[in-house]
């Protein structure tokens, strides 16, 4: 049996296509080849490619891009479609394991349907070294069909170290107390060469800007070392911290999920701790160039 | 102008899940209840582009009967009116929500005119299935961007920034459109006391739709296993600072 999978570059589809193996003979329909990005061309495409080879399945990675194609595909073959999957297999009904909450949860489910579409969660099965599948042609696009494209790109204004790739990551929550309050953060974060973070109670309050938040609705982080001062460990943060190598957690309460998850605590007070932490950098490194 | 926005009840979770003794549903029995962040922002757009604009905003729920409480909250925001889908508590899948939110707004239009814009999250905080927006816009033929963190009206368009790895794509399509939306689009207003004293006397329609056999169909949930972490001690107040500076040594980031 065919099956298609919508490859965009990069790690996350060679995961779908490993899982999409266990249905059928994977055949890719690359995602750049509507240029520039027009989602509806694409579910188009993908859905003349199910006709033409009369696909079993249809998967692409959990992305952004894949999820909003494969949500039109399914809305125009009027079929389930069961996102961010962690596992498949075929059968009647196919069965999927699928991340809700952001990963924070885990749901069983059966998929009744002809022809399962699925997307695969980004980093949760591993990627197989097989074959890169052959590649379908993409005809001309109905101009209906290009309604919905990109007509421009704004890059990202700088600055400073972007969340998404900050080695250390100082983050803040409501324990920071006030706008103000962040200043120590950003001392301690300017003496770590450090991204500044924080949680949805910051964000909501106005004390920072959404780019800065981490979680479910925020930013996923992978730095080498998370410091999380102030912040409880509320589910939908935690989802966020998945990446994270060593998390150290500063907080008054010793009880706070997020010091029963971390790999380092420190109990007390944040407006004690943060300010003598910056001076302990500062001492470390006077000490060693006089040395 | 006429604007619907489509939000979801969800629990406030705190720091560990705890489901029901058939690992259906989280057992919500000691939790509160909220919109998903992500609605809120559309919620708030919606009440924006009504301020500057003039005009008729809806909120509507597919949810069980408290979730007019919900509905009451984007009512206290400034939206005018709810119409609002009764469950028995029981999940929708993403393909029956959309095709039940679909006849409630094509109903809706009948007897006042099509919405200009109808918002959405851009997926469920809680089920984040990633389609009912698409699915609806879909069927009524109309454009849709997703994942948008700024929205600008330009005449019969409007310009949409989603936010991508490397910046912001832009895309510019013709009203009516659905517009699927991401937490920092805005920054939601707090209700006001009259707000809220307004929002309890604003009319909400109830409808109650039959709920089709799910096809993507919940078997169970499961708490996935903690990540392991061994929670070290490095003592507490400010004489702990040398051992944070030595594991910050020992990691490399000093
Ligand atoms: C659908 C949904 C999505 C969400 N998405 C996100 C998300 O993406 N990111 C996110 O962060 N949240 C998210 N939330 C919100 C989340 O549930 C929590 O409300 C939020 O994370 C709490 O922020 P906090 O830990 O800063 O505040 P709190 O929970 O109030 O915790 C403050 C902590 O600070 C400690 N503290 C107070 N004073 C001090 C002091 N002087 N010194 C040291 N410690 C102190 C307290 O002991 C406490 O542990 C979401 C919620 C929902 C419902």
């Amino acid at each position: 049996m065919n099956v298609l999978v919508l490859m965009e570059p990069g790690e996350p589809s060679r995961q779908a296509l490993t899982l999409a193996r266990k249905f059928g003979e994977p055949h890719g329909l690359p995602v750049q080849a509507v240029q520039p990005f027009a989602p509806d061309a694409l579910a188009a495409a993908l859905a003349r490619a199910v006709e033409e080879l009369d696909a079993g399945a249809v998967f692409a990675a959990g992305t952004d891009r894949g999820n909003e194609v494969m949500a039109r595909l399914a809305a125009r073959l009027n079929l389930p479609l069961a996102a961010n999957c962690i596992g498949a297999a075929p059968g009647d009904p196919a069965t999927v394991t699928r991340l809700r909450w952001g990963g924070s949860l885990l749901e069983e489910a059966r998929l009744h349907s002809p022809r399962p579409l699925v997307t695969v969660a980004p980093h949760t099965v591993p990627a197989d070294d097989g074959p890169q599948p052959p590649t379908i042609e993409v005809g001309s696009p109905a101009l209906g069909d290009l309604v919905v494209r990109v007509s421009d790109h704004i890059k990202p204004t700088n600055g400073g170290i972007s969340l998404a790739d900050a080695k250390v990551i100082v983050s803040g929550g409501r324990g920071v107390g006030s706008k103000e309050g962040f200043a120590i953060i950003e001392e301690l974060a300017g003496l770590l060469g450090a991204a500044v973070g924080c949680s949805r109670a910051v964000t909501s309050a106005g004390w920072r800007p959404h780019s800065d938040q981490v979680g479910q609705t925020g930013t996923k982080v992978a730095p080498e070392v998370y410091i999380a001062c102030g912040i409880s460990g509320a589910t939908q943060h935690m989802a966020g911290l998945k990446g994270a190598k060593r998390i150290l957690a500063i907080n008054s309460d010793p009880q706070a999920p997020l010091m029963l998850n971390a790999d380092y605590t420190v109990t007390g007070d944040l407006k004690e701790i943060v300010p003598a932490i910056s001076a302990e950098i500062r001492r470390a490194r006077a000490g060693r160039t006089s040395s | 102008m006429r604007i619907a926005v489509c939000i979801k009840r969800v629990p406030i979770t705190g720091g560990r899940i705890v489901l029901t003794a058939d690992a259906r549903a989280i057992n919500t029995q000691h939790l509160g209840f909220t919109m998903s962040p992500h609605e809120e922002c559309g919620v708030e757009e919606a009440v924006r582009l009504i301020e500057a604009n003039k005009g008729d905003s809806v909120v509507l729920t597919l949810g069980p009967p408290e979730a007019v409480e919900q509905l009451r909250d984007a009512m206290a925001l400034g939206i005018d009116r709810a119409i609002h889908l009764q469950t028995d508590g029981q999940e929708w899948d993403g393909e029956s929500t959309a095709a039940a939110l679909l006849d409630a707004i094509r109903a809706d239009e009948t007897s006042n005119g099509p919405f200009d814009i109808i918002f959405f999250g851009n997926e469920s905080a809680d089920s984040g299935g990633f389609q009912v927006g698409l699915r609806v816009a879909y069927a009524l033929n109309r454009p849709c961007v997703t994942g948008l963190k700024r929205v600008t009206l330009e005449g019969s368009s409007v310009r949409c920034e989603q936010e991508v790895e490397d910046g912001r794509d832009v895309y510019v399509v013709p009203l009516p459109a659905v517009l699927t939306v991401k937490e920092g689009l805005n920054l939601p207003r707090y209700p006001s006391v009259p707000g809220r004293m307004r929002a309890r006397s604003k009319p909400v329609a109830d409808v109650t739709p039959a709920r089709p056999a799910p096809r993507l169909e919940l078997v169970k949930l499961l708490v996935p296993a903690g990540q392991g972490r061994r929670a070290e001690s490095l003592g507490s107040g400010a004489a702990a600072a040398p051992a944070v500076v030595d594991v910050f040594q020992k990691a490399g980031v000093l």
